[in-house]
């Protein structure tokens, strides 16, 4: 049993960990850098249970592109300890409890979940390119296309705020 | 046991064989480019100049390896470090050759043949982008930030229309895994003849990925004095330069897998050649086939000018990725013609 554990709790020490430092890192980019990592960690979860397509676009569409712009905005910005901007006491103190109240209302969730099956990977299909495009383009297909159409519309209202007013 | 030894001996195989045609590629790229500007190029170490890659090797473990001040050290080391190593990872899913029988089993001539094999190659160049942009961001340097930045903002509008010309493809031949994708092209039935359109895209973007000439903006030395490794040296500035020679290895052998039919060659069964022999030849065909690549390459190199910057981007935004939309309309058309749909 612990053997078989043993690839999900190296995979979940690592995440756990770089999550972590996420928050803890003192420098901006140190923290993308660190949440990219995180990303590799949670697609290796995504192997365990044998969804191996799932992991690709994982690290494709997360890695490979969003946190690249995030970095890419980041080194833009270049943010420095002279520039940073200085928080009140009030504001630090708000900040704590918001999160100590999330934090908690977490935790409650969790415990009264009661017992969590462990995920079935019996059926070694389940997470391959041929039986989710099935099932996407079969059963899902209304919810699929409706995602697709929301994401076109998001994509076209993005363009149309970014683009320069050229008259006026 | 005997699986396990064979994989172990192909993936040492494959790396030591990307090495050293990633060494020898720096020779050929200056033999060629003597070639085609009628000079003689490397002569002086051995005969022909052949064991120049290795004069070169000495050379940069000897220079002197100077870390900036104000660099932030970990990140400096980490960059290169990713590029040498995602160069290296993409080896592993590509069809080196058919299979070879031992002692009755039959072995492909592939480390892995995951299903998502296509996908794995885009992941892994996905992160190759990172290495760039944090020796370029680490180096604490304006011209390096500059060269990290138009690097990677070149690599991903070019991810984006090579990850459509590919989706043509994949919708023609139905499967993600190249190990498969080069057994459908058997004798001459490339899959270049039926795909020109994504085959002079996916070259066009194979270019803009490896930031060779024309798309070698990054490094564009009259603006930006080395790009994002200026500054490296010693065997940090080796790996950049190294791992640019190993992708481009890489990519041809993709090119030679995906389009011109890998291992494949014209009247393979007519031979009536031993199975391990046909495997051995069709191999070697493959090498040829990337061999060829790799001069198109340096061929392309010495030929055309470079872009400017805002070229670049009009070349992938407004033409490439059209192009690739519309390609895969019209395969998906022929696609459904071809399955009696419209009947």
């Amino acid at each position: 049993m612990l053997n078989q554990n043993l690839p999900f709790m190296i995979l979940a020490t690592l995440s756990v960990f770089s999550a972590l430092m996420v928050v803890l890192s003192r420098k901006p980019v140190h923290s993308v850098l660190y949440l990219i990592f995180c990303f590799f960690t949670i697609g290796g979860h995504y192997l365990l249970l044998n969804a191996q397509f799932l992991f690709a676009v994982h690290i494709i569409v997360y890695a490979g592109a969003i946190m690249v712009l995030f970095l890419f905005t980041l080194m833009f910005i270049n943010l420095n300890k002279e520039l940073e901007p200085h928080k009140t006491n009030l504001v630090k103190a708000a900040a704590t409890i918001v999160a100590g109240t999330l934090l908690l209302v977490m935790v409650s969730t969790v415990t009264d979940t009661g017992n969590i099956l462990p995920a079935q990977v019996s059926q070694n299909e389940v997470g391959t390119v041929a039986v989710l495009g099935k099932k996407l383009y079969g059963d899902y297909v209304l919810p699929f296309e409706l995602t697709s159409i929301l994401l076109l519309a998001a994509m076209v209202g993005a363009v149309m705020i970014g683009k320069k007013k050229t008259e006026s | 046991m005997e699986f396990i030894i064979v994989k172990f001996v192909l993936v040492v195989v494959v790396f030591l064989v990307s090495l050293g045609i990633a060494a020898y590629s720096t020779y050929a790229e200056r033999k060629i480019a003597a070639f085609l500007q009628d000079r003689v190029g490397p002569d002086r170490a051995g005969p022909f100049g052949i064991l120049q890659p290795l004069a070169d090797g000495v050379k940069m473990f000897m220079k002197e390896e100077i870390i900036p001040t104000h660099a932030d050290k970990g990140l400096f080391i980490l960059g290169p470090s990713i590029m040498m190593m995602t160069a290296c990872m993409t080896g592993v899913v590509i069809p080196w050759g058919n299979t070879l029988i031992i002692n009755g089993t039959e072995y492909p001539v592939q480390i892995t043949d995951i299903n998502i094999g296509i996908l794995y190659i885009f992941g892994v160049v996905s992160i190759g982008v990172y290495g760039i942009m944090i020796g370029g961001w680490a180096s604490n340097n304006k011209y390096s930030l500059m060269g990290a930045i138009r690097a990677s903002s070149q690599m991903i509008s070019y991810e984006l229309a090579m990850g459509m010309s590919i989706i043509a493809l994949v919708m023609m031949t139905g499967t993600l895994s190249i190990g498969e994708i080069v057994k459908q092209q058997e004798g001459m039935h490339w899959n270049v003849f039926v795909q020109p359109l994504g085959f002079i895209l996916f070259i066009v973007c194979a270019f803009a990925e490896c930031n060779r000439t024309p798309f070698d903006l990054p490094e564009c030395e009259t603006e930006l004095v080395g790009g994002y490794h200026t500054e490296y040296s010693s065997m940090k500035l080796g790996f950049y330069l190294f791992a640019e020679y190993i992708n481009m290895f890489i990519s041809s052998a993709i090119i030679a897998s995906l389009y011109f039919g890998g291992y494949n060659f014209p009247f393979i069964a007519q031979l009536g050649l031993p199975h391990n022999i046909l495997t051995l030849l069709g191999t070697l065909i493959f090498f040829g086939k990337v061999f060829f690549f790799i001069f198109f390459f340096m061929w392309v190199r010495w030929t055309l000018p470079r872009f400017r910057y805002d070229q670049l981007m009009h070349v992938g935004w407004r033409v490439m990725i059209p192009l690739a939309l519309f390609n895969i309309l019209l395969t998906a058309v022929i696609v459904l013609w071809q399955n009696g749909q419209f009947n």
